[in-house]
């Protein structure tokens, strides 16, 4: 196999900026690069345009400049559109490749499925709304606000001393507070129990998002409510969509003040895939409990065995025993770029960058491996760095083009260290489907391109 | 900084301000919001019934009549035996007699077992009940009566051989019948997962990593990774990452100069395409290949000479059929007439992708 190590001297891959370059575009390259040939990038750019872009390479700048440079475009020299042009801003038409996807063959029907964030695009730690992963039970709905409703009774007569409505008027009335917090599904890197199943981080742990939600705490209404925490051991939350889903959630959380009944996310209202307009948020614990569309909530006195945690989202452990209420998200991390399905155009300086996050606490440090786990340095967090919300990390990285095993590992406050793929199984086997918290491992291979391995 | 003493009109409106924080404390909350539900409202909506069956309704259905609304409103999905794979996971399957005794379903230990049905995993019955009361049917949910329920639980229950062919459930025997569960000892709670102590002791994780930094006892194998015959499984990847920035997105098509989006983008633009999705039609129905339901060019194709076609197929969406293509009924469908004449034309014209 032909490596970019081997052509050390003799050239070098530049960016291309219009395209990319496929597997055959990239032979061209290193095979014209032996050759001696000064004009092969420019040649392989032109063969991998497909999307119709000029496909002019900035590696050479014949006549003594780059033509985006020295041809002044037309942005540069005419009238741009007004204001308000769009009276809700969207992307601009270049960054459309970044969409929610649907995993092929994961499921039958798009009203129960998921769809994926494109985590490999995002910056910082807020997810855009417009890209939040999506799972719907049995269809998302656009609830009108002014006919909904959320109710608090108790399991029995005495378990509330008054069981209460309101309505979103009401509730939006109330002292509100804004928290930032990951939301991740059990099942998010479900697929790769077993093997590797699914090439890019969009699909291995896209069912993972992060917000600036706003609501009140379900605390102030159960105590407005009068909740007898004497007996009141478990809250079920129930939503208004045809599954009308329910989970039991802990009362820990809630009586912490933790858990909001949440309408805004990211500064403006929920969006209705995501519960408009009122959904449970249960930092930490995994995104089935944070119940969309939140219509009831009931103190009681004995655990509710909802279906979505008797029949699913329970955990096969090998010795066919489920483990069930499995609930908080553990220590978890994973390199964002570079990761599978990516290809790298150029030996040299790289930001390895990623998402750690913890259902227990805060993530206090992050190490990264290029040597499949020999070896690991300690890499730097972004601030701020809050509880049981997304942390971006990053290393620097200069790669000379050798293949590298790339992974991340995290550690949180509670004294978790996240853990790799061998340990993990060594306990829950193969075949939970839920709550993989495994190192991830990015094979970044010769000739650039990122693939996704496991390496036991 | 003034005082509340340093003037008579500044002590009054001391006195003011303080009388307004006195009424807050003294509400001890949030006066105006929030008002009392009525049982009536609490009647409507607390639903769910819990592993001790509180909140379980009275009420009977017998497997005989489970069978007749099985047939018409869930074997569409689930199959006549609750045993498709097509729409959803099977729901019946895996159990044995034995497991019905030990009340732990063996096959659960057996790697080489190919799925987890249903009745493999459900340890309470309860759960059953509750679930088909509030979400099924899956595209009119709610709309069983107390009665369908426990007729459709008894035949889902008949069907893993949980109780017999003359079965009557009812808020009476669900408990002998919770008895009789395959797996009904087959979960736990011993795990550091909930928050909290209420199932137990608080315990500590099950796995910790390794915090080991330098020269690490690891001896890195590829273990595992996708095939080159897989590539373009999720669709070309160049389309899935940015255009700009470190690195772009590796193409994975067969065919560069045909991006597979473009194709895709065709295809959602298509109206009907749109109906069929919104109206749950493709759960059972593709265009080309028989699913649960033959494909809708089959459909077109049998039905391509008949003069009436467009009002009969119109009429047979939404009233559904029964023994036209083999043993599965389609359920009636709550669309509108619009949506129905539209699938219909959209048929008479051969079903054109």
């Amino acid at each position: 196999m032909t490596t970019l190590s081997d052509r050390a001297g003799r050239g070098r891959l530049r960016p291309a900026p219009e395209s990319f370059l496929d597997a055959s575009a990239i032979a061209t390259v290193q095979a014209e690069a032996r050759g001696g040939r000064r004009d092969f990038l420019r040649r392989a750019v032109a063969a991998a345009a497909v999307t119709g872009g000029a496909g002019a390479a900035q590696a050479q700048t014949p006549g003594g400049g780059d033509p985006s440079i020295l041809n002044l475009p037309e942005h540069t020299r005419a009238l741009g559109q007004g204001v308000a042009s769009e009276g809700y801003g969207k992307p601009s038409r270049f960054e459309v490749n970044l969409q929610r996807r649907q995993s092929p063959g994961l499921t039958q029907t798009r009203q129960s499925s998921v769809s994926f964030a494109p985590l490999q695009g995002l910056f910082g730690i807020v997810t855009p709304s417009g890209l939040h992963f999506e799972r719907h039970h049995q269809g998302w709905w656009d609830i009108d606000p002014a006919q909904h409703r959320l109710m608090l009774n108790g399991s029995d007569a005495t378990m509330l001393k008054r069981p209460m409505v309101f309505t979103l008027d009401e509730l939006m009335r109330l002292p509100s507070m804004s928290r930032f917090h990951f939301i991740e599904c059990g099942a998010n890197t479900g697929m790769e129990w077993g093997n590797v199943a699914v090439p890019t981080v969009q699909y291995t742990h896209g069912m993972l998002s992060c917000s600036e939600f706003t609501g009140v705490p379900l605390i102030t209404l159960l105590e407005m409510a009068g909740a007898d925490w004497r007996r009141g051991k478990f809250v079920l939350a129930e939503g208004a969509d045809g599954s009308s889903m329910t989970r039991t959630i802990p009362v820990e959380l809630i009586r912490s003040g933790e858990v909001l009944v949440a309408y805004g996310q990211n500064g403006e209202m929920l969006r209705p895939e995501n519960g408009y307009p009122l959904r449970l948020v249960v930092p930490g614990v995994q995104g089935v409990s944070w119940v969309k569309y939140l219509r009831r909530i009931e103190l009681g006195d004995q655990p509710y065995a909802s279906k979505d945690e008797n029949v699913h989202y329970i955990d096969l452990m090998p010795d066919g025993r489920h483990r069930a209420y499995t609930s908080i998200q553990e220590v978890k991390s994973v390199i964002t770029t570079p990761s599978g399905g990516q290809v790298l155009l150029d030996r040299g300086y790289y930001s390895l960058n990623g998402l750690a996050w913890s259902g227990r606490g805060k993530v206090t440090r992050v190490d990264v491996s290029v040597d499949g786990g020999r070896n690991w340095a300690r890499a730097r967090l972004q601030t701020p760095v809050m509880d049981k919300c997304l942390t971006r990390f990053s290393l620097d990285w200069a790669w000379n083009g050798d293949p590298a095993l790339v992974m991340s590992r995290a550690s949180d406050s509670s004294g978790q260290v996240q853990p790799a793929y061998a340990p993990l199984r060594a306990v829950r086997g193969r075949r939970s489907i839920y709550h993989n918290n495994a190192i991830q491992t990015w094979l970044v291979q010769a000739g650039g391109e990122v693939k996704n391995v496991q390496l036991s | 900084m003034f005082s509340c003493r340093s003037a008579w009109l500044l002590a009054l409106a001391c006195v003011a301000a303080d009388a307004a924080l006195a009424q807050t404390r003294a509400a001890g909350g949030y006066p105006g919001i929030g008002r009392n539900a009525t049982a009536t409202e609490i009647a409507a909506w607390d639903i769910d019934v819990r592993p001790d069956f509180k909140g379980l309704p009275a009420g009977r259905g017998t497997v005989a009549q489970g069978q007749l609304l099985w047939e018409a409103q869930c074997a569409g999905c689930h199959g006549v035996f609750g045993e498709s794979n097509e729409v959803f996971s099977p729901l019946v399957g895996g159990t044995t007699k034995k497991d019905i005794e030990t009340g732990r379903v063996a096959r659960l230990t057996d790697p080489g077992f190919p799925g987890r049905t249903t009745l493999m995993k459900l340890s309470q019955l309860s759960t059953l009940w509750d679930y088909i009361n509030r979400a099924m049917p899956w595209t009119a949910p709610k709309s069983l009566s107390v009665d369908e329920v426990y007729a459709v639980t008894a035949y889902l229950l008949h069907l893993g051989d949980i109780v017999p062919a003359n079965f009557e459930l009812s808020q009476l025997n669900m408990r002998e019948v919770q008895a009789r569960l395959p797996n009904r000892n087959g979960q736990t709670t011993e795990h550091a997962k909930w928050p909290g102590p209420e199932f137990g002791t608080r315990r500590k994780p099950d796995v910790q990593g390794s915090a080991c930094m330098v020269d690490c006892a690891v001896e890195p194998t590829l273990a595992s990774y996708l095939p080159d015959h897989a590539r373009n499984a999720h669709g070309n990847l160049a389309n899935q990452q940015r255009a700009v920035g470190a690195q772009r997105g590796a193409s994975t098509e067969p065919r560069p100069e045909q991006p597979s989006h473009q194709s895709l983008a065709a295809a959602q633009a298509t109206p009907v395409r749109d109906l069929l999705q919104k109206n749950v039609c493709l759960a059972c129905h593709q265009v080309d290949a028989k699913l649960v339901g033959p494909s809708l060019r089959a459909v077109a194709d049998r039905h391509a000479g008949r003069p009436d076609a467009r009002t009969y197929l119109a009429a047979r969406i939404k009233g559904g059929s029964v023994g036209q293509w083999g043993t599965i009924p389609m359920p009636a469908q709550a669309l509108s007439e619009a949506d129905a004449l539209a699938i219909a034309e959209w048929l008479v014209a051969g079903a054109k992708p």
